[in-house]
């Protein structure tokens, strides 16, 4: 039986009336030894996808909770063959995604890259330095595995370009929700709003929130909800202070949106 | 090619926030930065407020030793001491045209910082400049100018505390800022438009020189050569040569800074022992390990202290047409010493990588011929870190071994 896609498992949580819950975590977070257990964690609790952190030395799209953790993880030896090699034969309800930049998957070699992914179960790619313009040869990679390109759009993107973007994107869109980096933010800006409006009447896949997202009661005030929330930084920062995934997603999953 | 690309190399590997401020830039470099006017507003500004044209010094002392002429082009007289005026000039008076109102910029030795800071408030602009905190700390006399020149100056504590970490938050910020700031990126590397921008910008180097070696000694040099960190003073010398048939005689010479040279040092030489990969918007050569992590960078000159360079270098080092070299703090320290002794000059430890390799390398230009090096910059705000070092080479400043 194949599994179902990234955008059916969001498509499915919205048929129970819910909302899709992505968690992200860095790869090796907060130890290396206690990476998967958390992974495991975050699947038993609820969450519909999780995206999984390749840590890079520049992230430059990351607030700082990201790149320390992307540092850390750096620091421990973490790569993107150790963080394959943990992810295969999981056995996750949750689908897998990975979110690094651009580099480490060029020199790891996109074809390679596209293979082991896939055979480690994971069904997507982000990459938050890849714009449209030059994703041609990572999409021509991840195609024959069935892996999609998550698009990345925020509230400087127009309608024209969400149309270009529409016409190639798969598995579901990622609205983000501040003109900023991950995790800085407290409240959502009113932009947050619009661009998950404009988002979900250009594209015809599933749109995720992500950016500053760290408690339900955002999301509940919110006339056009996304279909799906990501979380980071206020998860790493809810590990690193001790806590377990489970508590974390805990007034996530038992709300009914 | 491709728009934005040099051969293979350049683009724009940014995260999506970024791109229409990207576009914004491009479609002013297309309409305002090519107008008559513009340039016109440029060039007045570049002589009355820079110094420009900068003089074309022929070494007498030197040649006569060396056997050939060594000219320098002597970019250190550019006010704030360096080349980077150039560019910070033209962006900020890009950006006013723009409409916007403030700058960002990073800095890495201090110098892009400075000439930012000056242009900003020459053009009365608000500014705001990212700076490592290892740099910080060992470039105290270039925070003070650009605090007196009314900066805001924001000490980067991320990564290794360096340009590139510095480069990273002003990236970060311009995300943020992007509706009425412009960043004015340093050096001609980065995404596209800025390789191509800030090359435009610097090449009034190459021009000059072309016109003052045909009035001086009658003819195109045999040889030009520049130090290469991002490579900006190197882009601005050689473009002018390169682009024009009639100069492919010309030998480009971009030196790379090799740190201490010891096996397995870290250096800032990513076109001779890098490998291509993207970092800060561009696909290009850089300094990594196996699997694409960035590694750190070392040269005595903080100016060259970066691990990558930009994707025209990249360019003309795979097709040949420029050739690029390795020289070690060692050698630049004995040409910054012997400069200054032999020609009244004190040359910034940047540019002293250049100029160590006539010296090192006499063999290399024909009797008779004649060889510019591009001054960069000035040495004056190296000498805290030279002294350091040229207590060990005292007495020892002739030029041939």
């Amino acid at each position: 039986m194949h599994p179902m896609s990234l955008q059916q498992r969001i498509e499915k949580a919205g048929n129970e009336g819910r909302i899709a819950l992505i968690p992200f975590i860095t790869a090796g977070f907060p130890e290396p030894e206690s990476f998967v257990r958390i992974v495991r964690e975050l699947d038993a609790s609820g969450a519909d996808i999780i995206e999984i952190g390749v840590p890079f030395s520049d992230p430059v799209a990351d607030g700082p909770v990201v790149e320390e953790a992307s540092r850390r993880a750096l620091a421990a030896g973490v790569d993107l063959d150790w963080t394959l090699r943990q992810l295969a034969d999981l056995q996750l309800e949750a689908g897998l995604v990975l979110m690094g930049y651009y580099n480490p998957f060029l020199q790891y070699g996109l074809e390679r890259l596209a293979q082991d992914a896939a055979g480690a179960g994971v069904q997507g790619c982000i990459v938050p330095d890849l714009p449209l313009d030059e994703d041609g040869p990572l999409r021509t990679a991840l195609v024959p595995h069935k892996l999609d390109l998550i698009a990345l759009v925020g509230p400087n993107t127009d309608d024209e370009r969400m149309r270009a973007y529409a016409a190639v994107a798969s598995g579901y869109v990622y609205a983000v929700s501040v003109m900023g980096t991950t995790g800085v933010r407290r409240e959502l800006p009113m932009e947050a709003a619009q661009t998950v409006r404009r988002a979900r009447a250009v594209f015809s896949l599933p749109v995720a929130l992500g950016f500053g997202i760290h408690r339900p009661e955002q999301i509940l005030a919110m006339s056009t909800p996304p279909h799906a929330v990501v979380f980071g930084s206020a998860l790493l920062r809810h590990l690193a202070a001790g806590g377990t995934a489970g508590e974390f997603m805990e007034p996530w999953t038992k709300r009914a949106f | 090619m491709k728009k934005g690309r040099f051969g293979d190399f350049g683009g724009q590997f940014v995260p999506e926030l970024l791109m229409p401020p990207l576009w914004e830039l491009e479609r002013a470099c297309e309409t305002i930065f090519s107008s008559p006017a513009f340039q016109q507003e440029l060039t007045g500004l570049l002589r009355d407020f820079a110094g420009r044209p900068t003089p074309l010094t022929r070494c007498d002392t030197l040649s006569q030793e060396l056997g050939f002429s060594l000219w320098l082009k002597r970019e250190d007289l550019v006010h704030t001491g360096a080349h980077k005026m150039n560019n910070t000039l033209g962006q900020a008076l890009l950006a006013k045209h723009m409409g916007k109102r403030k700058l960002i910029a990073e800095t890495g030795a201090g110098q892009h910082g400075v000439a930012t800071a000056a242009a900003a408030a020459k053009l009365g602009m608000a500014c705001t400049i990212y700076m490592g905190a290892v740099d910080v700390q060992r470039q105290a006399s270039n925070v003070s100018r650009m605090k007196l020149f009314g900066a805001e100056l924001v000490p980067v504590d991320s990564g290794t505390r360096t340009l590139k970490d510095a480069i990273n938050e002003a990236l970060r910020a311009w995300i943020v800022e992007q509706a009425d700031t412009h960043y004015c990126f340093g050096t001609a590397a980065g995404p596209h438009p800025f390789p191509t921008l800030v090359r435009d910008l610097q090449t009034v180097i190459g021009r000059e020189t072309r016109e003052q070696a045909v009035r001086q000694f009658s003819r195109l040099p045999d040889a030009v050569l520049a130090c290469v960190g991002g490579g900006s003073n190197a882009i601005g010398m050689f473009h002018p040569f390169a682009s024009d048939p009639e100069a492919a005689k010309v030998r480009l010479i971009g030196i790379e800074a090799g740190g201490t040279g010891e096996p397995g040092c870290y250096n800032s030489a990513p076109l001779n022992l890098g490998s291509p990969g993207v970092l800060h918007g561009q696909f290009s050569m850089l300094l990594q390990t196996g699997d694409g992590q960035i590694e750190p960078s070392h040269s005595v000159s903080a100016g060259l202290d970066y691990p990558g360079v930009g994707p025209e270098h990249a360019w003309l080092h795979s097709t040949g047409r420029a050739e690029y070299h390795v020289v070690t703090d060692a050698s630049a320290l004995r040409a910054f010493e012997i400069l200054s002794r032999r020609e009244g000059i004190i040359p910034a430890l940047e540019s002293s990588h250049a100029l160590a390799f006539v010296l090192d390398k006499p063999s290399a230009f024909a009797e008779g011929s004649h060889v510019v090096v591009n001054l960069s910059g000035r040495g004056d705000k190296d000498l805290d870190i030279a002294s350091k070092h040229l207590s060990l080479l005292q007495g020892d400043a002739a030029c041939t071994p």
